[in-house]
């Protein structure tokens, strides 16, 4: 039943994906961009399902220090890998779109900035939690700076602000002027990749479950 | 509550004493803050103008790699006999045995950077005295970000593979807020500008960096010494 169940959910995230591009592919260019505006539909749908996966990494590595229930060390680890590729999708769409508009791949603006501390500081993460062997401290250590980080994203994306910007302002939520077509194609390609988050993550969740099992049987088979 | 304060005073007495005999941490840090200094001129032209806009970040780079070597060993040296054992399990809260060790830190990291800034001052011909009471102000605030932060993971990657390597791995992204803020008040305050206007919203923001940090370690510091 789960089975079919991510199925379906995999397979409507890649005909909505599908979909989405055909539609954005049909939208006329930018009038001052052109062709390369359209990279904003990818862009900024990514960079909201990496945000909502470090959300969801807070919840799951708070409640796993609440309740030490390792499903929760689970969905926090699976959530921050996802959101991690999210986030690096989000890096590199922007740095293509930054080597057409602004004639280079990176710049030390305020919002590119902060985006690479983040995806430092979660990387950092999956590193921390590779480097214990035990599963109870591992989980309690990486919950312990998974919360540490989140903690700092907001500081460090205020004081990175203050220091230089140079990034557009928000197009969709800020007050721009888009066509409703186009901001539908946007939304939809948010649910887009909510969907496939969710499906990573639960496929990823599920072999974290059969990892699991397999250490507590390897366990089982040593203690005879 | 005066208890609480005597035990924390105890722990951070017991470490500086243990270092002081031994000075294996500061030394060591001593010896890499001046190879560091020594690296820098090689970067880049030392007595240039260029240089003294750039020092704020130089001095900075060099307090977080030397500090770093200090708050590695703050629990790796209890390690040794099963000392952080015995400290777990002495009837005082992780609390104060964390405060108790992040202030036996901050002295020692301290202590680094005021042997660091003049030796700076002399190679780099930067006026670091030219505002000298505003910049201990950035200078303690500063390194307590730098300790506390540093204090906590030092807690957390005692027991862990490649340990030297994940402390700086995981403190410097945290402490990105901190050192940039830092970085541009130290600048500024080295050039002969007091702190005004634009820079006290930097002072603020790493006052706030501090009481949070200080706030949420001292919460967690319980879950990660005893699991």
């Amino acid at each position: 039943m789960r089975d079919k169940l991510l199925f379906v959910l995999g397979a409507a995230a890649m005909v909505l994906l599908a979909r989405n591009i055909l539609v954005i592919a049909g939208f006329p260019n930018e009038a001052n961009q052109g062709a390369i505006f359209k990279i904003i539909f990818f862009h900024v749908p990514v960079a909201m399902a990496a945000m909502g996966c470090a959300a969801a990494a807070l919840v799951g590595s708070v409640m796993f220090l609440l309740t030490r229930n390792f499903k929760y060390d689970a969905l926090a680890v699976s959530v921050t890998e996802v959101g991690l590729a999210f986030l690096a999708a989000n890096l590199v769409t922007g740095s293509i779109w930054g080597r057409v508009i602004w004639g280079i791949w990176w710049t030390w603006d305020a919002r590119l900035t902060s985006a690479l501390v983040c995806w430092l500081l979660y990387a950092g993460y999956l590193m921390l939690r590779h480097a214990i062997e035990e599963p109870t401290q591992r989980a309690t250590f990486a919950a312990v700076f998974s919360i540490f980080a989140f903690i700092d994203v907001p500081i460090v994306i205020f004081s990175i602000k203050w220091w230089r910007t140079q990034h557009p302002q928000p197009v969709f939520w800020g007050g721009g002027s888009i066509p409703g077509d186009w901001y539908l194609a946007a939304v939809l390609n948010l649910l887009a990749m909510v969907l496939l988050g969710i499906v990573l993550t639960v496929a990823r969740l599920r072999q974290e479950e059969a990892q699991r099992e397999i250490d507590s049987l390897r366990r089982t088979a040593h203690a005879f | 509550m005066i208890a609480f304060f005597r035990q924390v005073l105890v722990v951070t007495v017991k470490d500086l004493r243990a270092e002081l005999r031994t000075k294996e941490a500061v030394n060591a840090s001593l010896a890499f803050a001046l190879v560091i200094l020594l690296m820098f001129s090689f970067a880049f032209d030392p007595l240039e103008e260029t240089t003294r806009e750039i020092s704020g970040g130089l001095l900075w780079i060099v307090f977080a790699f030397a500090g770093t070597l200090v708050l590695n060993r703050s629990f790796a040296r209890e390690q040794p006999n099963d000392c952080l054992d015995a400290l777990i399990a002495a009837p005082i809260s992780g609390a104060a045995l964390f405060l108790g060790k992040a202030l036996a830190n901050y002295v020692l990291v301290l202590a680094v950077e005021l042997v660091a800034l003049p030796v700076f001052g002399i190679f780099y011909g930067v006026h670091w005295t030219a505002q000298f009471p505003q910049l201990m102000l950035v200078l303690l605030l500063g390194a307590w970000a730098l300790t506390v932060v540093g204090t906590i993971f030092s807690a957390l990657t005692v027991n862990i593979r490649l340990r030297e390597v994940m402390l700086p791995m995981l403190t410097y992204p945290i402490l990105v807020p901190a050192l940039m803020g830092a970085m541009q008040l130290t600048a500024g305050l080295v050039n002969g500008k007091p702190i005004s206007g634009d820079t006290v919203s930097w002072l603020k923001m790493l006052i706030g960096f501090d009481v949070i940090f200080t706030a949420v370690s001292l919460v967690l510091v319980e879950t990660v010494l005893v699991g």
